[in-house]
């Protein structure tokens, strides 16, 4: 009997365990996956709950239901990986062997690593949406508020779901026009990063986009504290900016567990060859989603693709045949840009998000780098796909790879 | 892409500055780049630079917070001695690629 051991039971394990269920002899291989918490959350949902759209129930389900009844499911916080023993240690106690190993453990957000962000106004004026319980005071938080300043702040990068922010402050500004009360509300999106977005074309669109909306941009802003009493944001360069009410992204970083067995870089995120998904220390260990240091987007969309790929190489890892599949950084994003419209990127290592119509060329149906209302029903409709196609490792009509198809190298 | 001469050097920059080919940097093209700046380079500097040269070399991502962990200067510290783009200009006077922030 082969074991195969999954670290973290959300997107990324989840897809991957059914897939070796599917695959493989049940008679050799005992597929299992642990993880400290029973709920799996749908994050992309996080973000329509401060506006109501969405409730906590809508992005809730028992992680259990996902996986295939033939896996063994441990719940239990891991300790960690010891790789030249080819074991796991969990908080328990317990110690797990494995023949190949598949990091899933994502990457969290945390906000102790800002000062004064967990201060007296953590959930009362200052909140973050990537968590439940951000999302969820948010909410509240708005259901009341009568407006002011409203600061978007990015602490640093790289972090989930890149566009994220941007989604949440054209929202807002939707959702406080809706109320009535735009007038009084002033939008303010503060970033690391020397525009709206990293790469050039997307970054174009995406400005004149906030600009239309009368939201304001403060690029170049690097975080190093929150000053509770006077509200306002500091950087390492002395600026300040003021709010009323700020969301934040935390500091995003990979799992602790990965610090304590040694195989993190210094955001603990899993050393890994950006093509094979290979870890760079250990042959039998592989990384799938957030916890790699690819250098291409933390989301969803990216390990769906890269399980497609770390499925073929593993299968040929078992063999011993040559890992030929190469992953090439692919990531297809919708972005809510409100008043039931959205856009969408889809780019790779190589080719930044261009514009042009998804995933027919010529014929879409959605436009790539633009915003049409049919991006937006895409969007909606992704949450029924997430629990019954992708989760449960199901081929999707999308290819694992980018394609040129349907792009145009320039900006109408 | 273009050819320019620093230091009496003719170096390979892309359209942003940035040297193409690591291997031809030398101190002295450092301190002509960092001039343009209105920069005046101290050991300090030349500490930063060689970090970010050999973590580059390694493949690496390098990131503000790297710089600030690197035991040779803090985050603040790193603002001062590069005003304007710590590490956007950092890495311009150390001869690397522009560091690509990921999407």
């Amino acid at each position: 009997m082969k074991n195969i051991l999954i670290l973290g039971g959300g997107t990324a394990g989840t897809m991957m365990a059914n897939k070796f269920f599917k695959a493989l002899d049940r008679q050799e291989w005992q597929i299992t996956i642990v993880d400290q918490h029973k709920s799996h959350y749908y994050q992309p949902g996080f973000l329509f709950i401060p506006f109501g759209i969405y409730n906590k129930s809508d992005v809730i389900k028992p992680k259990g239901d996902f996986f295939p009844s033939g896996v063994k499911v441990i719940y239990q916080e891991i300790d960690k990986i010891n790789g030249e023993e080819n074991r796991v240690s969990l908080m328990d106690g317990t110690s797990l062997k494995y023949d190949y190993l598949i990091i899933a453990t994502g990457t969290q957000t945390r906000p102790d690593e800002t000062p004064g962000l967990l201060g007296n106004e953590w959930r009362k004026s200052i909140f973050d949406f990537y968590t439940i319980e951000g999302a969820v005071a948010l909410q509240q938080f708005f259901k009341t508020w009568e407006g002011g300043k409203l600061v978007m702040c990015i602490a640093e990068l790289p972090f989930k779901c890149p566009v994220a922010p941007i989604e949440f402050v054209c929202l807002a500004e939707a959702y406080f026009t809706e109320k009535g009360i735009r007038d009084k509300v002033d939008i303010t999106y503060v970033t690391p990063l020397a525009g709206a977005f990293t790469k050039p074309i997307a970054t174009k669109m995406l400005s004149q986009l906030l600009d239309e909306k009368n939201i304001k941009v403060v690029p170049d802003f690097y975080l190093e504290s929150v000053d509770n009493e006077k509200k306002v944001l500091k950087s390492y360069d002395e600026l300040e900016i003021p709010f009323d009410a700020l969301t934040i992204v935390p500091l995003n970083m990979g799992s602790e567990m990965i610090e304590r067995s040694g195989l993190g870089d210094d955001m603990n995120y899993v050393e890994t060859d950006k093509e094979t998904l290979q870890s760079k220390k250990f042959e039998n260990i592989f990384v799938l989603g957030d916890a790699a240091n690819l250098p291409t987007s933390k989301a969803g969309s990216v390990a769906h693709f890269a399980a497609e790929i770390l499925f073929e190489n593993m299968m040929n890892a078992f063999e011993n045949r040559p890992m030929t599949a190469k992953f090439d950084g692919h990531a297809n994003c919708y972005i809510e840009t409100g008043y039931g419209k959205g856009a969408l990127i889809d780019f790779n290592y190589d080719t930044e998000p261009l514009p042009g119509t998804f995933p027919l060329p010529g014929i879409g149906p959605f436009g790539l780098l633009k915003n049409t209302k049919i991006n937006h029903y895409g969007k909606m409709i992704f949450r029924w796909i997430y629990w019954h196609i992708l989760l449960r490792g199901k081929e999707m009509p999308i290819e694992a790879h980018m394609t040129m198809a349907g792009k145009k190298e320039t900006i109408d | 892409m273009a050819q320019v001469t620093l230091a009496g050097q003719t170096v390979e920059v892309n359209d942003e500055g940035y040297m193409v080919d690591a291997s031809q940097w030398n101190k002295e093209i450092a301190a002509e780049m960092a001039k343009e700046q209105g920069i005046e380079l101290s050991d300090k500097h030349y500490e930063v630079l060689e970090f970010l040269r050999s973590t580059s070399e390694k493949g690496e991502t390098l990131t503000i917070r790297k710089v600030g962990k690197s035991g040779i200067v803090d985050i603040k510290g790193l603002y001062q001695l590069f005003p304007g783009g710590p590490l956007k200009y950092s890495s311009k006077f150390a001869g690397i690629p522009k560091p690509a922030s990921c999407v």
